[in-house]
């Protein structure tokens, strides 16, 4: 194995490794490979081009069923966030991260704002008050 | 057909019946996990799939043919349980010659390899080993058959944490290079949940439930909230088991849940892990 191929190699298990499953989590764990990948094109580890780990290897890792791997992966291509090239692998789109950009940005407001004013309420933390907590988050 | 069928299987000790009429199909390429509590008849319905014990009843039909007295069939699977002893004075490198004799090419790279993961001495004899070696020993035989149907009954007896790891591990490794049909039995069902595809689940003598483990998991839940608002949720479910603490109160629902019933805000749903779907499954019922 030459030297580039073996840095490769490293840094592929490197990156499958960085993938954090919860096996007892309520979550199917199809959608938790698909939230892992996807958290991972976000936070830039892959970015519009690159390879993602095969099945094989997230499946090999984490001694996952590979059928479990590939029904999260086909759920991100239909999502067009990763493409199938035939007889390589699967690589990042190239408007990925701007796609879940975009979808977590909708989901800001359902999921954490409306919670938020939620658990204000049941606290008896005014209007007034959460913006200034707020304000004070950002300030730090 | 690929596959292995098993058609109206009984079987019964004296009066007793073990198992009562099964009927399913394990499929072909996919991993199951073959679930049951202690006596529940998952050994007994291995030991009749292949042919080491006979059904009172039924049969067992493997591609196509009835698996009954037919080498060909039979040659197809493999079963590595705590009955498949080897003389004591063997070694274990001529156990593999042995094996291939039977079943025909065995893979000795992957053998040999697993062995140096397992750090395990080929040149050692049988009866040397210790159980957690002996069973690691078997799952190596076993994965380096050529059979497609590979029956694993408690694998990871003995096995420390590391072992248990890297058995799964080679497991799923070998699973992808050749696809076959893996039928684990085991009691560490949280360990092994995440490899599964199908699973099937024996209760005194009868299958209970047999199906795609995500599936399965979809429709098993846990509502908890205070005991008259999910008692009046769950009076049309399925309702497993009951937990109660305090003023909360925990029902285990497999099953459809009703669409139309009213879901008052202080009542949650969950969904369970296979372990605690099929502790609520398998615990006798008590009535309160």
């Amino acid at each position: 194995m030459t030297k580039l191929a073996m840095l490769n190699v490293a840094i592929d298990n490197y990156e499958v490794s960085r993938m954090q499953f919860n096996f007892n989590s309520s979550e199917p764990l199809y959608m938790q490979v698909a939230d892992q990948i996807r958290e991972a094109i976000f936070t830039r580890i892959y970015v519009a081009g690159d390879q993602i780990p095969s099945t094989t290897e997230i499946s090999r890792n984490y001694h996952i069923n590979p059928a479990t791997v590939l029904k999260g992966m086909n759920m991100l291509v239909s999502q067009n966030l990763i493409e199938k090239k035939r007889g390589i692998g699967m690589f990042v789109v190239y408007d990925a991260y701007q796609k879940i950009v975009d979808q977590r940005r909708n989901e800001f407001y359902q999921q954490r704002v409306i919670e938020l004013v939620k658990e204000a309420r049941r606290l008896n933390i005014s209007e007034d008050e959460l913006v200034k907590l707020i304000e004070r988050g950002f300030g730090q | 057909m690929k596959g292995i069928q098993i058609q109206g299987v009984e079987k019964s000790f004296s009066k007793r019946k073990i198992l009562q009429e099964l009927d399913f199909t394990f499929e072909a390429h996919k991993i199951y996990g073959l679930l049951g509590r202690n006596g529940a008849g998952k050994s007994t319905l291995l030991n009749i799939i292949t042919d080491r014990i006979f059904a009172t009843s039924g049969q067992v039909i493997v591609d196509g043919e009835v698996a009954k007295n037919n080498d060909a069939a039979l040659s197809k699977i493999y079963l590595s349980s705590e009955m498949n002893a080897y003389p004591a004075s063997i070694r274990l490198e001529k156990i593999f010659k042995m094996t291939e004799l039977f079943y025909g090419d065995f893979d000795y790279t992957l053998a040999n390899n697993l062995a140096k993961q397992f750090d395990l001495d080929l040149q050692q004899k049988f009866g040397k080993l210790s159980t957690g070696y002996r069973n690691i020993f078997k799952f190596i035989v076993a994965l380096g058959v050529p059979a497609e149907y590979i029956f694993l009954d408690e694998p990871t007896l003995g096995l420390d944490a590391n072992h248990r790891d890297l058995l799964y591990q080679s497991l799923s490794t070998s699973y992808i290079e050749r696809p076959r049909t893996f039928v684990i039995a085991t009691h560490l069902i949280g360990e092994v949940a995440s490899l599964l595809e199908r699973v099937v689940v024996i209760d005194q003598g009868q299958v209970i439930i047999n199906g795609d483990l995500e599936d399965v998991l979809e429709q098993s839940y846990l509502i908890s909230g205070p005991e008259k608002e999910v008692s009046e949720y769950t009076k049309n479910l399925n309702v497993i088991g009951k937990e109660r603490l305090g003023k909360i109160s925990s029902y285990y629902v497999y099953g459809k849940l009703d669409d139309e019933c009213f879901l008052p805000d202080v009542v949650t749903i969950e969904h369970l892990d296979l372990q605690q779907l099929f502790i609520h499954l398998t615990n006798p019922r008590k009535e309160q």
